[in-house]
């Protein structure tokens, strides 16, 4: 009877015992670093967990109900969606530009796609830091400062200044100038897809090259990757975290604006607060929104239809 | 010479036994020595200081306490966060500096009670720091230097342009404009044009407070909208400098000549003297109306025993040893590297270093003026007001109409925190 249940688990071939040795490591590690972290989460969320994980006060959803109808998280949620109108298209238009030129080139293209794909491999804090502390600062050194003096333009204080928000510039170039690089190779991969019969037919019916043949091949043939792209950028500007913490926080603390949902939930969670059922609740709310958005812009772009 | 994946493991292996062997062995306890072999072991960590031989120092401390053995660790970044989540764990330290503790650690039974290690030393400490770590009557954590913040000025700049110190907060305003060049600011208030590290300050210098002694918002009143506003000019008019490399802390703006006026700490003096000379003086923030007050802000690390201490009785004799009994080292610690007031004040008013020019004046100011951020004020107060003063100062919001909301923030984290006494 043992040798049948032994042999059961193991399967023809040992190949039960083979599948669990391969994947048994990474399902526990799955389970107990993502699993198990995002089930207490939920479970803290109903309690009210001061400087404690393991809380006795059961207070149902009333750290829900605390935060949504804290002004500062909702701050956070509408920083999220003027960062995203500005990333998402931006970082799609750069991307797909690049795609475009280094499939063009005849000469040097591996060169040309490793230089615009190195800034991937930087940190998101290195980065922000080379942005915040030579670039973008707001003395006359600072390199945009400087460039500034030559035409005569007084100074800026790129981060601090809220009226005109100078800020969205650093942010939003400092994560193009990291991101550009990955969507550019996966554009590259899709161009690369698009069989040459499709311009050859096209040549062959008048159009005319550039415009005309991006616009009714290209672009239609890059829908899929098009797709999985904005999909991915929306979700990571949603997790946006490394560079807005960077640019932007001190050693007091953090200015209420360019505050992204996951910077609040930190400083509520884990700054000296300790909130973390309050904390825990933002996040369960967080990850339901990240999940809806994806799901309706999903169905939207029908991603995942048999056509595709 | 090639080698097989076999006899690769097998090195590997090797090596990983003989690292598990060394590190059981305890070979790797960074100490040159082993004096205090099969002793306790008290784990104690401290922010990073920016003073070189700090670090050192409170190694050579550690290693003269003989009845524990004592691991000290130097922890860069973001200090009370590491340590605010490392309390929720067993493996966070047993003896720790902290600029607290918080209310909530305190209520959440993270720190244990440390009244009997001061006994008659108790009238010794600066009251004004002793308080904000005295809740219900005990003592949980003992200070061990005070620091301040002070206004400092450039005189050089300050007689060229025909300004005298600013003793009230329009001066400081109007001196600001005046000081103002293409290439120099008037005042440097921190990145973030002043919420982040004037806080409370200029509610005191207003007459105010943050938390009344009986426990209530301080500042519900008109005057402190009024004060709160005129920040606002400071920003509008363009006096104040932002975006410079190094934030308020550090001087580095007043000694480049980036300002003409920097708000800094005390730890500061000594690089400002080094760089400047005589030509610099201090202020505390200056009062405004007629019921204000010059204020400075003063603040205390304390060390503090975790309540998840291993051997709370050692930790506890070896943070009496250290910062109550080893008075030496308490004046060494805050003199001979950085530059910090000794939270005993038989220390402090026999210290040869404060008793003249600018360092003696900041502790008279401490003295005269000092405020310590009431324990009360929890940490999403503080947000909360932080919040409201960016919006003030650089959005131009409503005063009256912001501090309303933080007065009912706050009213609601007392309650909080009072239902659980």
């Amino acid at each position: 009877m043992r040798g049948t249940c032994v042999r059961g688990l193991l399967g023809p071939q040992n190949r039960h015992l083979w599948f669990w040795i391969f994947i048994g490591p990474f399902v526990l590690g799955l389970t107990l670093f993502t699993y198990v972290p995002l089930a207490w989460s939920v479970y803290l969320s109903f309690f009210d967990a001061h400087n404690t994980v393991s809380p006795t006060d059961f207070v149902g959803l009333d750290n829900y109900a605390a935060m949504l109808g804290d002004d500062a998280f909702t701050d956070s949620l509408v920083t999220f969606l003027v960062f995203t109108a500005f990333i998402v298209p931006a970082t799609y238009a750069l991307s797909l530009s690049l795609a475009l030129m280094v499939n063009r080139l005849r000469w040097a293209q591996a060169f040309f796609r490793s230089v615009f794909f190195l800034p991937v491999a930087c940190s998101y804090v290195v980065a922000a830091l080379i942005w915040k502390m030579s670039i973008f600062n707001g003395v006359r050194f600072g390199l945009a400062n400087t460039v500034l003096d030559w035409f005569g333009a007084d100074q800026i204080a790129w981060l601090s200044t809220t009226d005109p928000p100078w800020y969205w510039l650093v942010i939003v170039t400092v994560r193009l100038w990291l991101q550009a690089g990955f969507y550019m190779v996966l554009f590259l991969a899709g161009l690369q897809r698009i069989s040459p019969r499709l311009y050859e037919a096209a040549a062959v019916d008048g159009a005319r090259p550039g415009w005309q043949v991006f616009r009714h091949i290209t672009f239609p043939q890059l829908r899929a990757t098009s797709v999985a792209v904005v999909l991915l950028l929306v979700i990571n500007a949603f997790q946006a975290f490394d560079e807005f913490y960077n640019l932007l926080s001190d050693s007091r603390g953090y200015p209420p604006y360019a505050r992204p949902p996951l910077v609040y939930l930190y400083y509520t969670a884990l700054g000296q607060g300790q909130n973390l059922g309050l904390g825990s609740a933002g996040a369960v709310i967080l990850a339901l929104i990240i999940a809806v958005v994806t799901v309706v812009q999903a169905r939207w772009f029908g991603l995942g239809r048999k056509d595709d | 010479m090639s080698m097989s994946r076999r006899r690769l493991l097998g090195a590997g292996g090797g090596l990983a036994l003989t690292g598990a062997l060394a590190a059981a062995c305890g070979s790797n306890t960074g100490r040159d020595g082993d004096d205090h072999a099969g002793q306790p072991v008290i784990k104690q960590w401290y922010h990073q200081y920016g003073e070189p031989g700090t670090e050192q120092a409170v190694r050579r401390y550690a290693d003269a306490f003989e009845k524990a053995n004592v691991q000290v660790q130097w922890r860069p970044g973001n200090y009370d966060q590491q340590t605010a989540a490392a309390l929720l764990t067993k493996s966070g330290p047993d003896v720790f500096e902290v600029n607290g503790p918080t209310l909530d650690q305190i209520q959440g039974g993270q720190v244990v009670d440390l009244t009997d290690l001061l006994s008659e030393a108790k009238d010794d400490f600066n009251p004004a720091v002793l308080a904000p770590k005295t809740y219900q009557g005990k003592v949980w954590a003992v200070p061990q230097v005070i620091d301040t913040q002070l206004l400092y000025y450039r005189k050089s700049m300050l007689k060229a342009s025909g300004v005298e110190p600013p003793r009230s907060l329009d001066a400081l305003i109007d001196a600001a404009k005046e000081l103002t060049t293409k290439d120099v600011k008037g005042l440097f208030l921190g990145n973030d044009g002043g919420p982040g590290v004037l806080g409370g300050t200029p509610l005191n210098a207003a007459g105010l407070t943050l938390v009344t002694e009986d426990g209530k918002v301080g500042f519900d009143d008109p005057a402190a909208a009024r004060t709160l506003g005129k920040l606002r000019q400071l920003y509008a008019e363009k006096s104040l400098l932002l975006g410079a490399p190094s934030d308020w802390s550090d001087p580095a703006a007043l000694t480049q000549g980036l300002t003409a006026m920097q708000w800094s700490g005390l730890w500061a003096l000594p690089q400002v003297k080094k760089a400047l000379g005589d030509d610099f003086g201090v202020l505390p923030f200056p009062q405004d109306g007629a019921h204000g007050a010059p204020a400075v802000p003063v603040g205390a690390y304390g060390a503090a025993v975790s309540a998840r201490a291993q051997d709370k009785a050692v930790a506890k004799a070896y943070v009496k040893w250290l910062w109550v009994e080893r008075t030496d080292y308490q004046e060494d610690f805050a003199l001979r590297y950085g530059f910090h007031i000794p939270a005993r004040i038989s220390l402090a008013t026999k210290a040869a270093k404060l008793r003249q020019g600018a360092a003696g004046e900041a502790v008279r100011f401490v003295t005269d003026h000092g405020h310590a951020e009431p324990l009360l004020w929890t940490s999403a107060s503080r947000t909360a007001y932080q919040d409201a003063l960016s919006r003030i100062i650089k959005g131009g919001a409503d005063p009256d109409g912001e501090l309303r909301s933080v007065v009912r923030k706050t009213e609601a984290e007392l309650r909080r925190v009072k239902k659980k006494s």
